[in-house]
C-alpha cells in the first residue's frame, strides 16, 4: 500500500461499500441461529407431528424460533431435517 | 464454540474504541464472545460483499447466498484456522472458492454462461486488499471524519443528504471531505509510508 494522493484513497474508499445490513445481521445472529436450528431438529425427531408442521412450513418455523428466515436458514433446517 | 450475550444494535459507523488485530478478534470469537463474532463479521462484512458483487461480479441473490455461506463456514471452521493472523487472506480464499463454485454451478445450468475469469478476479482482490487497508485507517480517524467518509465515498450520498443527516449546510460538508480525506491520507503514511505508485485500483 503506497502513493496516498487523494483520488486514490477516494477510488479505494469507493471499493468497499457497505453490505446489505439484512445479510451482515443475519451473519451475526448465526451462532443463536444454530442453536435454534439445532433445538427445532432435535424437537422434530422427538415429535413427528410438530416435524410434519416444521416441514410444510419451514420459514414460519424458523420464524418462530425467533430467527430470521433467510435462504441459508431455512436450506440449513432442511439439510438437518433430511438427516444431512 | 459457546457464545455468550445478545447481538448489539448496528449504527452506521461502528466504533472501533480499542482497534483489535485479527489475531485477537478470532481469539475472542474462540473464547465464545458474541460480540466478538460480530465485531469479525462487521470488520470483513465489506471485503466479503465486494469480493462477491466486484470480484466475481455475481447477482445479488447469488452474492447474498455465498455471503452467507463464507460466514457460516468461517464460524464452523474458526477453530481449525492455522494463524490467527491469517484470518483475512483465509476469508478472501473462502468466499473466492465459493464464488468460483457459484458461477461453474450457474454456468453448468446455462451451457451459454462463461466460465468464471479468475485472472480478472485477481486484479481485483489485489485492490481490494488495499481498500480494506484503508478502510482499516479510517477506523482510526475521529467518528465524524469516519461518517462523512464512509456517507460520501462508501455510501455514494450527495452533499445535501449529507448536509441534511448531519445538519450541517452543503459547503461545510464539502470543506470537511477534503479535510477528513487529508487526515485519512496522513493516518495511511503514518501506517504504510509515502511513495512508490502500486497502479492497481481501476
Amino acid at each position: 500500500m503506497s502513493d496516498y494522493d487523494e483520488e486514490r484513497i477516494a477510488k479505494l474508499l469507493r471499493m468497499l461499500p457497505p453490505a446489505p445490513e439484512a445479510w451482515v445481521q443475519a451473519a451475526q445472529e448465526l451462532p443463536a441461529a444454530r442453536a435454534a436450528l439445532d433445538g427445532l431438529v432435535a424437537r422434530a425427531e422427538a415429535d413427528a407431528a410438530f416435524r410434519e408442521r416444521v416441514l410444510a412450513d419451514l420459514e414460519a418455523a424458523i420464524s418462530a424460533a425467533g430467527i430470521t428466515p433467510t435462504r441459508a436458514a431455512v436450506s440449513r433446517l432442511r439439510q438437518l431435517l433430511d438427516g444431512g | 464454540m459457546m457464545w455468550s450475550e445478545a447481538a448489539p444494535s448496528r449504527s452506521l459507523m461502528t466504533p472501533m474504541a480499542v482497534e483489535q488485530t485479527d489475531a485477537q478478534l478470532v481469539a475472542r470469537c474462540r473464547a465464545g464472545e458474541t460480540a466478538a463474532w460480530n465485531e469479525l463479521v462487521e470488520r470483513f462484512s465489506r471485503y466479503v460483499y465486494a469480493i462477491c458483487v466486484r470480484g466475481f461480479r455475481l447477482e445479488r441473490q447469488d452474492a447474498e447466498d455465498v455471503f452467507q455461506d463464507v460466514f457460516s463456514r468461517a464460524y464452523e471452521r474458526l477453530a481449525d484456522l492455522r494463524s490467527d493472523e491469517a484470518l483475512r487472506p483465509w476469508l478472501a480464499q473462502l468466499t473466492r472458492r465459493l464464488c468460483v463454485d457459484r458461477l461453474r454451478s450457474l454456468a453448468r445450468n446455462a451451457p451459454t454462461a462463461a466460465e468464471p475469469d479468475e485472472s480478472v478476479a485477481d486484479e481485483t482482490l489485489a485492490a481490494l486488499d488495499e481498500a480494506l487497508a484503508v478502510r482499516a485507517a479510517l477506523e482510526a480517524l475521529d467518528e465524524p471524519c469516519r461518517e462523512i467518509l464512509d456517507r460520501f465515498f462508501c455510501r455514494d450520498e450527495s452533499y445535501a443528504t449529507i448536509g441534511e443527516a448531519l445538519a450541517l449546510p452543503a459547503g461545510t460538508v464539502a470543506s470537511r471531505i477534503s479535510r477528513c480525506l487529508a487526515k485519512l491520507k496522513v493516518e495511511l503514511e503514518g501506517r504504510h509510508g509515502p511513495s512508490e505508485p502500486s497502479g492497481r485500483v481501476r
